[in-house]
């Protein structure tokens, strides 16, 4: 079949759609209509296999400013401080080309930030990757990390944290989820909204190129080995271009100068100026004719579909065009006037007088298509659940597989990562990259932000729902963890094809986990992106909803660490331990098998497990508190022994399997240690909290771990350890 | 006397806000941030050109900058004897603009390094390092992708004769081997002076740990012996 006879298949809608678009359209859309409809159609646009599961998601609270629908979320910190953050997926560019596509990624979200008229001050950065030992994710690795690090340290916005897991469902579709958080007045938040009939529609930044055309619909595809032809799809960034449009658009802010903005992201000027229109349930035109271009003879659709970077459309006052332009001229870059508002409600293309294309512009917005697609359990789901961990219960060397364990590739040092990160500009950064979650100053309070990403996919896979509503509970608990209250989530949904029953299940599944713990923990979700078509030649990846957490110190001062502070101090595992070592890092170290019933959690205990910490914090009644994640309590007593170089000797009276006691992923538990004398306030906070725990041991000046169960022992060199830990991923990513 | 001082901002400096905010921390006195594109300097005692990425540092870290209207001020400024100090990106500028010699190349394993290191301060006499001894060891940040020192032997020979090197890249102890310099700098220089004793370049952050909350203060003598030597002046 031929494009003529079926135009919708080179603008990647189906047929019904585009008898859904005749019939609001009530005629045949011509060429570039159509490329409208299509990007604003697709997936990553329009959020049409996602938005009817979306909706179970808690969006409300009275720290809410600012729920989904706009380009950031925005919540209510304190002391008239507001934070604007999101988080957004890069992950088919960074296939094609790491460095670029996790530059323009970082670019991306931190443009979603400041048009909401918050200056970022912190990023994150979820990453996932195939099989370290391969030497194209060895590629993937340093190009995404340079790209990332390139881009923000240019930005001065320091990259305060986030996580990287190494798995073989990630080898051909990378994962690059990035998060960016701002910083303003309360009062003072922008919309993406073209409102006033006559106001001034501006274009501002860089120059249009053929750069990432189409990339909203290339988003929209599964990838295979094809798709080296696809390096065009990918757009390339300018730090230093949006370091200068950045500073500039913050200062017309700051005088007031603007009526709305957008920045120009995927589907470039037809997404920016669709949504502005469609939110403000206004119209507006554009001349192409006045669109600045890189390069002559760019064609009407290449112009609208162009993803070019370091781009915002603004729409403002016409008698605040010229104090507009004084500001760019300062910054050395271009502000053109390219249309106005209308009353009429169309997205109008126009060259000169010539009407190149006429949409009403909430089609493209309100009217697509929302998918309930069929869903069914995969088979697997059942099968992993009865796995056979007796291999793993049946280990022996105990101290040998710490070592294996804190030098695997999931658990090993992450500084080789964050050290080519600035993470330190700005002057906020109280707690660094490397502990639950990093913590930022707020200038001129006392308060401090927290910021963690998380989520363990495994889990996920093995138990959508329950793998879901964890990573939820483990990102709040590693804010916690630094003394913060978990405030509200951004998030990331990576999947595979929705078309595929078995896979949408997982999102269906993943989704009721996500929103069940995010009510439970009350933490709104106040935005985030979906990423479907996660997938290199027909294999999907693991369920992957990233989650990012933020959360609120009132004073800076309480700040809790994970690292040990004194030999003598008492530490004491508050929480549960019980056989659960199904899903653990360490049977999938010993077997490769992704499998086992994955950790029960209790949601309401995990939401007193938070207040409690906020409340010892508070107290000053603790010297460190760290989360128990992969590796259980040996491999997180390590941790807490690393920074000040301290010793631990533990007794561990879990009713447990040595192998469980030691890297058992048991959720909602926390190591902390503290002094002697606060002992008594720290039992009646937990007796109030209704919180099991247990004294399990001291801090020491040795430079060993013990830890005995029962008549089995754990012992570790911490020198030697520390040194496996911190030179595994260095190594492992050298090319 | 009043203390004049400037932080200058290029389009692409980072860190001209940290700068003002350390300096009004420490000093208690305010900090002007200047604009590249001027053309004519007021007599500012201190001039600090902060870290960033100036231009984009494309084509070579500080080769645009150097060429900005400011430059020529900052020069005679320093001709006048008036105190210069530039951190990080600042370092790089001054050495393209001749003020200091060298280079600062790529760091040797090619990726951008962000992290505490330690340095031996050479040289407790300058008007940047009074409140400083010799021989003392202290925990700064660095930050950068090109770092790395080099300068021909002769040129090096003058300034460890002169004893222009400041701060050295050192081991926790204060020994002084090559794999101290995470960046591979020549003779682990981390920071260097001027003849005149007036401009201080250096690629360690200084204002990054000179408050508690960020976990150190051993930047801080660094702006306290900054603010004896102005004062003291009068």
């Amino acid at each position: 079949m031929s494009a003529g006879s079926a135009p919708w298949l080179e603008h990647n809608l189906t047929q019904s759609e585009y008898e859904l678009i005749l019939g609001l359209m009530g005629r045949e859309p011509n060429f570039l209509e159509l490329a409208l409809f299509g990007v604003m159609w697709s997936e990553h646009c329009g959020y049409k296999n996602s938005k009817a599961q979306l909706k179970k998601l808690p969006t409300q609270g009275p720290q809410v400013l600012q729920g989904p629908g706009e380009n950031a979320g925005v919540v209510y910190l304190g002391d008239g401080l507001a934070a604007a953050f999101k988080m957004e997926s890069h992950n088919h560019p960074s296939a094609i080309e790491p460095y670029q596509g996790a530059a323009t990624g970082v670019g991306g979200i931190i443009r979603d930030i400041f048009a909401m008229g918050a200056r970022p001050i912190a990023s994150l950065n979820s990453l996932r990757f195939g099989n370290v030992d391969d030497n194209h994710v060895k590629r993937l690795l340093n190009g995404v990390v340079s790209g990332i690090g390139d881009y923000g340290n240019c930005m001065g916005i320091p990259t305060v944290g986030g996580d990287v897991y190494f798995h073989p469902s990630y080898q051909g579709n990378p994962l690059v989820n990035a998060m960016c958080l701002g910083l303003m007045k309360a009062d003072k938040i922008y919309r993406g909204q073209a409102a006033g009939v006559g106001n001034v529609v501006m274009l501002v930044g860089a120059r249009t190129g053929r750069d990432g055309i189409k990339g909203a619909s290339f988003a929209s595809e599964e990838l295979s080995d094809l798709d080296q032809d696809k390096r065009p799809n990918v757009q390339v960034g300018d730090p230093f271009m949006e370091k200068l449009l950045m500073e500039a658009t913050l200062e017309i802010l700051e005088k007031d100068l603007v009526v709305g903005l957008q920045d120009l992201g995927a589907a470039g000027l037809t997404s920016s100026g669709a949504e502005m229109a469609g939110r403000a349930g206004s119209g507006l035109y554009m001349d192409l004719d006045l669109v600045p271009l890189r390069e002559k003879g760019l064609l009407d659709w290449e112009i609208m579909l162009s993803e070019s970077q370091e781009r915002m459309l603004l729409v403002v006052e016409p008698s605040k065009v010229e104090a507009i332009s004084e500001v760019f001229d300062k910054w050395d870059l271009l502000a053109v006037a390219i249309g106005k508002v209308t009353s009429d409600g169309n997205f109008t293309l126009r060259r000169g007088e010539k009407v190149l294309a006429a949409v009403p512009a909430q089609f493209l917005t309100d009217r697509v298509p929302i998918y309930q697609r069929p869903f069914s359990e995969p088979a697997y789901y059942q099968a992993a659940k009865k796995a056979d961990l007796t291999v793993t219960q049946n280990q022996g060397d105990w101290s040998g597989l710490l070592f294996k364990l804190m030098a695997s590739p999931n658990l090993s040092s992450r500084a080789w990562v964050y050290e080519q990160y600035d993470h330190m500009v700005g002057l906020n950064t109280v707690v660094r990259p490397g502990g639950d979650a990093a913590l930022l100053r707020l200038p001129g309070t006392r308060r401090g932000l927290a910021l963690s990403s998380d989520c363990n996919a495994r889990y996920v896979y093995l138990d959508p729902h329950l793998g879901a509503a964890i990573a939820v509970a483990e990102a709040a608990l590693n804010v916690a963890a630094v003394g913060a209250k978990p405030l509200a989530l951004t998030n990331c949904l990576n999947f595979g094809n929705p078309e595929n029953p078995e896979i949408y299940w997982q999102f269906v599944k993943a989704t009721d986990g996500l929103a069940q713990a995010a009510k439970a923990l009350n933490t709104p979700v106040t935005g985030g992106n979906v990423s479907f078509y996660n997938e290199y030649d027909k294999r999907a990846i693991f369920p992957t909803p990233t989650i990012g957490m933020i959360g609120v110190i009132e004073d800076i001062e309480n700040r809790l660490t994970h690292g040990f502070k004194k030999p003598g101090h008492l530490i004491v595992l508050v929480g549960e331990s019980k056989e659960e070592l199904g899903a653990s890092e360490v049977h999938y170290l010993l077997t490769g098998r992704d499998e086992g019933p994955v950790p029960s959690l209790d949601l309401e205990r995990a939401a007193r497990l938070n207040d409690f910490l906020v409340e010892a914090a508070k107290k000053s009644l603790l010297a460190s508190a760290h989360d128990l994640a992969e590796g259980g309590l040996a491999a997180g007593l390590a941790e807490c022994c690393f920074p000040l170089n301290l010793g631990a000797k533990v007794k561990s009276e879990a009713p447990v399997s040595a192998a469980a006691a030691f890297f058992g992923e048991s959720q909602s538990r926390v190591l902390i240690s503290l002094p002697e004398e606060n002992l008594r306030a720290l039992k009646a906070l937990l007796a109030q909290s209704r919180l099991p725990h247990g004294l399990i041991g001291q801090v020491t000046s040795e430079d060993r771990l013990t830890i005995d169960h029962g008549r089995e022992k754990l012992e570790a060199n911490l020198s030697d350890l520390k040194v496996a830990w911190s030179e595994a991923l260095p190594r492992a990513a050298a090319l | 006397m009043s203390v004049k001082t400037a932080v200058v901002v290029f389009p692409g400096s980072n860190c001209d806000q940290d700068n003002v905010r350390s300096w009004k921390a420490i000093s208690g006195l305010d900090a002007q941030l200047v604009w590249h594109k001027e053309a004519s300097l007021p007599n500012y005692d201190l001039v600090i050109i902060p870290g960033g990425f100036a231009f984009g540092d494309y084509l070579r870290c500080g080769a645009i900058a150097r060429f900005s209207p400011v430059m020529s001020e900052i020069v005679r400024l320093a001709k006048r004897g008036n105190l210069v100090l530039g951190i990080c990106n600042g370092f790089q500028i001054l050495t393209e603009a001749g003020l200091l010699p060298g280079a600062l190349n790529h760091n040797k394993n090619l990726k951008y390094l962000c992290l505490d290191v330690f340095l031996r301060v050479e040289n407790a006499q300058t008007a940047f390092t009074g409140d400083y001894s010799k021989g003392q060891v202290i925990k700064i940040p660095i930050s950068h992708g090109c770092g790395g020192f080099s300068l021909k032997g002769s040129e090096l020979k003058t300034l460890n004769d002169r004893d222009r090197v400041v701060f050295r890249y050192c081991a926790p102890d204060g020994s002084v081997s090559a794999e101290d310099a995470p960046n591979g700098s020549l003779d682990n220089v981390a920071g260097i002076i001027n003849e005149g004793g007036n401009v201080l370049g250096m690629m360690p952050h200084p204002e990054r740990l000179a408050e508690k909350e960020l976990g150190g203060l051993d930047g801080r003598p660094l702006f306290t012996s900054i603010l004896r030597t102005l004062k003291g002046g009068s």
